[in-house]
Order: structure tokens, then C-alpha cells, then sequence
């Protein structure tokens, strides 16, 4: 249990660390960095809570993917500090509006009356969190989730559709023109006089 | 008569016992990685009929030793303006996933450091975190040919995942299972068992993936010499590059053992029953570690044959392929394999 507690506050650390980091560093590959590394121990926290499914997804998922083309577009920016600074005090009033709002919110969760505090029991060593998601992914709520994936599904095609305007100027290469292509069409065989 | 080497481990504490596995493992496989590298220039040389390295040591078996030591004493140059944190962490970023997802892979059955029900999600974690070592080489270098290459390997590295993750549903649909051992268990029964003939489109997917992952030849473009002369670690030097050095090597390696244990059996014996209880031979030809790193070795000796014969590809054409060619394949082979499943068809899915 000493082992447990200790390694839960070591990675509690790092993650309040890195994810105050994120908010604070000006530069923002920096900031992008502290955010994967926020993602990574909050990944392994939910290991701690055996959700294992959940925490290798989260590392897998936003640590994988979504975060690599975050830093994909952050890598390309003109970073200018002195820019990024020049309205701080102008959105200071609006980021503490939204914070005391996340704040107030967080509370009202967290609070006692409403949010009971019992500790689940541990389960078997044999006991596959992965499994039972699965399970009831597919059995309880199949619809909400086939749902959630047709949504998905429309917001790639609209997302696709968005960049698929046609330009007069963009020019496109057929592969199948070029694969087809035989040695009589780019080859030419001249029978020269000598001379 | 290994009675006293058991009774010195049992009294040794467990975490301490794991300690000592996981140093002389990361040691073993340094030196494989080493070898490897000397493995490619011979394969190489024979290939382009060359002697290749023949200097250092009887057969030139020294040059792997030679060039560690050459790079530990050079100088690591920091590139003007470059994030000093980051380009000397970004070696280890790329280092270490290599590593870690070598913790699940069984060797035999139950030899492995965690035997985990999540496997095989662990190792397409651990896989897709490679790219951060060379997003991040890429960007502190303060170089343009550094972050072209970065931009390159971000936007090939996870076009590829998909093609991969979706050839690891193919097998953990068959298998049933994601835990890794239970994957090979499945596939016991003789070489026509193995996942690699009723997945065979998802094997060769796989395998492709693997090598666009570990950006060797033909889609090395994220180096492409001739373009952007050596890419993200264009700026590195001594123990730096070195580290990408050994970490692209240790990627092959595990590419190359994942693919044997998920397509060809791991440590599962391609010769029939009758063969294990032929005298001294036996033991040879049956289940065992034995096999699995042999067949790991084909698929390295797969992926040098690769760089000595095929011509690289246009960058267009490697996202081309991954995207139009290789994801429709295993979407249609996932529908498939669904239906065989479905109707049990022997001997694979019954």
C-alpha cells in the first residue's frame, strides 16, 4: 500500500507540475511538450486505478496521435514572445472569468454532498478491465456508441469535404496514368543517317 | 542439476531479481543492435558484391566495437540557438520507447518481463511514442533541413499507425485475445495455423508499416540524403547521433520480433509433433526461445534486403500508398476475416 500511495503522489506531482508548466511557459512547443507529458502521467495514474484500457488509450490516442500533429503545427509557427505577451492584460479578465467558472464547477463536484467518496473494492488479479469495457460497450450500450461513431464518421467526411475545394491553379498527378505508361509512349527510337 | 542456481534465485527479492533480468536484457540487446549494424553492411556488400567491413578483428567482427568507441569520443556540438534541453533529451525520447515495449514480448511461453492482458494496446502505445524523439530532434536543432525531416517522419509515422493498428485488430479479432501469449497460443498447431495465411493481406501490411515506421529504405525519405542530408539528426554528433543510431536498430529489432510473433508463431515450432523426441536433434526442432529469434532474424535479414534492393520512394507516393492502397486493404480484410469468423471456418477460426 506504501508502494501504491508513493507512486501515486510521485506521478500526482509531475502531472499538477507539467500541466501549471502548460499554461505558464511562453514558449509553445514547450507548452505542447508539457501537455504530452501531462497526458503520459495522468495515463499512468488511471493504471494505478486498473483501468488499464483507459490509461494505455489515453497515451495511445492523445499522446500518439493527436498531440504529434499539435506539435506538427505548433513546430511551424513564427514564434514572437514579445507579440504573444502584448495582450495579456487585455484577456486577463476573461481567463479569470473562465477560470473561477471551471473552479466554482469543479467544487460543486467534488464536494462532499454530492460526490460520494467510496473506494471501490480491488478486483482479481485475473479481472480484465479491457474485457469489461468491451463487454459493455457492446451489449448495454451498443447504440449510444455505434451512434457516437457515426457522428464521428460524419465529422471526418465534412472535415474532408472542407479541403476539397477546387483550384484552377492546383494540379493533380493520375497514378494510374503513370503506372500504365508504356516505353513506346516516352521512348522514340530515330534512325539517323551517318554522316 | 541446475538445483543450486535455483535455490540462489529463490532467495533473491523479487524486484531486485527483475533489476538484474531487465539490465542483462537492455545490455543483450545493445550488443544485438551493434551486430545488427555490422549485419547490415556485410548483407549489403555481398548484396552489391562488395566486401564490405573486413578491417577490425578477424572478418572485421571488431567494427561494431571501433565505431561505439570512435562515437562516445566525440565532441557533441550544440547547434547556435538550439533549445538545449530538448536537443539533448530528444536521443532518449527516441530511445527508450524502443525499450519499453520490449517489457510484454514473450520469448517462450511465460518468458516475458509483464505478462499484461492489454499486450498487445501497450505496444502500439509504446510504438507510436517513437516519434517524439525525432519531432523533438527536429525542432530544438534550430535547422531547416532538421525540422523538414521532423515534418516529414510526424506526417509518416501516423499515416502508417493507422494501416498497423488496423492489422493488429486483424489479429486480435482471430486471436480473441490482446494479452500476447494467448495471441501465439492460438496459433499453435503447425505452420498452416499461424495468422500469417488466413491474414496474409494484413501481414504484408504490417510488415510495410513496420518499415515506413522505422523509416528505413525505400521510405527512408525523413533522412533522404539527397534532399535534406540526413534530416532530423542532420545537426547531431558523437553519443547523439549515436543514440538515434541504436534506437532506429533497436525499432527493427522489434518490428521484426512483433511481426514474428504475431504473424508467424512466435516461439511455436514450424515442424511436425513427431520431430521433438528425435534424439538431441529434438530439442532443436521443438517449441522454444530458439525459434522465435529466428524467425526475428529472418525479418531483419527482410528489412536489410529491402535497403540493398529497393530504389526510395517519392513522398507523394509513400502516402499514397499507406493511405489509398494499404488501409482499404486491411478495411476489406477486417470484413473478411469477420465473415470466416462468423461462419468458423477451419482450421483457423473454429
Amino acid at each position: 500500500m506504501l508502494i501504491q500511495t508513493t507512486v501515486f503522489y510521485f506521478f500526482s506531482g509531475i502531472l499538477v507540475l507539467s500541466a501549471l508548466a502548460m499554461i505558464t511557459v511562453r514558449n509553445p512547443v514547450h507548452a505542447a511538450l508539457f501537455l504530452v507529458l501531462a497526458f503520459f502521467t495522468s495515463g499512468a495514474l488511471w493504471l494505478l486505478l486498473e483501468a488499464e484500457f483507459l490509461g494505455i488509450a489515453l497515451i495511445l490516442v492523445y499522446v500518439g496521435a493527436v498531440m504529434v500533429l499539435f506539435l506538427f503545427v505548433v513546430m511551424m509557427l513564427d514564434i514572437n514572445i514579445a507579440k504573444m505577451r502584448a495582450g495579456y492584460a487585455k484577456y486577463l479578465p476573461v481567463g479569470l472569468l473562465v477560470g473561477a467558472v471551471m473552479a466554482a464547477e469543479m467544487i460543486i463536484i467534488l464536494s462532499k454532498s454530492t460526490f460520494e467518496h467510496v473506494q471501490p473494492n480491488a478486483k482479481a488479479a485475473d479481472y480484465s478491465n479491457t474485457q469489461e469495457l468491451g463487454k459493455l460497450l457492446y451489449t448495454e450500450y451498443v447504440y449510444p456508441f455505434e451512434i457516437a461513431g457515426v457522428i464521428l464518421l460524419v465529422a471526418i467526411i465534412a472535415a474532408i469535404t472542407l479541403t476539397m475545394r477546387k483550384r484552377a491553379a492546383s494540379k493533380q498527378q493520375s497514378p494510374h496514368n503513370q503506372i500504365s505508361v508504356k516505353r513506346k509512349d516516352r521512348v522514340r527510337l530515330a534512325d539517323l543517317d551517318r554522316e | 542439476m541446475f538445483d543450486w542456481v535455483q535455490n540462489i534465485i529463490s532467495v533473491i527479492p523479487p524486484i531486485v531479481l527483475m533489476t538484474v533480468y531487465m539490465f542483462v536484457f537492455v545490455l543483450v540487446l545493445f550488443g544485438c543492435v551493434a551486430y545488427v549494424t555490422l549485419a547490415e553492411r556485410k548483407v549489403i556488400g555481398f548484396m552489391q558484391v562488395r566486401i564490405g567491413p573486413n578491417r577490425v578483428g578477424p572478418k572485421g567482427f571488431g567494427q561494431p566495437i571501433a565505431d561505439a568507441l570512435k562515437l562516445m569520443f566525440k565532441e557533441m556540438i550544440l547547434p547556435n540557438d538550439a533549445d538545449r534541453f530538448l536537443f539533448r533529451i530528444a536521443p532518449l525520447l527516441s530511445m527508450i520507447p524502443a525499450l519499453a515495449a520490449w517489457a510484454v514480448i514473450p520469448f517462450a511461453d511465460g518468458w516475458n518481463f509483464a505478462d499484461i492482458n492489454a499486450g498487445l494496446l501497450y505496444l502500439l502505445a509504446m510504438t507510436s511514442l517513437g516519434v517524439y524523439g525525432v519531432v523533438v530532434a527536429g525542432w530544438a536543432s534550430n535547422s531547416k533541413y532538421a525540422l523538414l525531416g521532423a515534418l516529414r517522419c510526424a506526417a509518416q509515422i501516423v499515416s502508417y499507425e493507422i494501416a498497423m493498428g488496423f492489422a493488429l485488430v486483424g489479429v486480435l479479432m482471430a486471436s480473441g485475445s490482446l494479452n500476447l501469449g494467448d495471441i501465439i497460443n492460438e496459433q499453435q498447431g503447425g505452420i498452416l495455423h499461424w495468422y500469417w495465411l488466413p491474414l496474409f493481406p494484413l501481414f504484408i501490411t504490417y510488415l510495410i508499416a513496420g518499415v515506413a515506421e522505422t523509416n528505413r529504405a525505400p521510405f527512408d525519405v525523413v533522412e533522404g540524403e539527397s534532399e535534406i542530408v540526413a534530416g532530423f539528426h542532420v545537426e547531431y554528433s558523437g553519443m547523439g547521433f549515436a543514440l538515434f543510431f541504436l534506437a532506429e536498430y533497436a525499432n527493427i529489432i522489434l518490428i521484426s520480433a512483433l511481426t514474428a510473433l504475431l504473424f508467424l508463431g512466435g516461439w511455436l515450432s514450424p515442424f511436425p509433433e513427431s520431430w521433438f523426441t528425435v534424439p538431441y536433434l529434438g530439442a532443436l526442432l521443438g517449441h522454444g526461445p530458439h525459434m522465435f529469434i529466428a524467425k526475428t532474424c529472418l525479418f531483419i535479414f527482410c528489412f536489410l534486403w529491402f535497403r540493398a534492393t529497393f530504389p526510395r520512394y517519392r513522398y507523394d507516393q509513400i502516402m499514397r500508398l499507406g493511405w489509398k492502397v494499404l488501409l482499404p486493404v486491411t478495411l476489406i480484410w477486417i470484413f473478411v476475416e469477420g465473415v470466416l469468423l462468423y461462419f468458423q471456418v477451419s482450421p483457423w477460426f473454429d
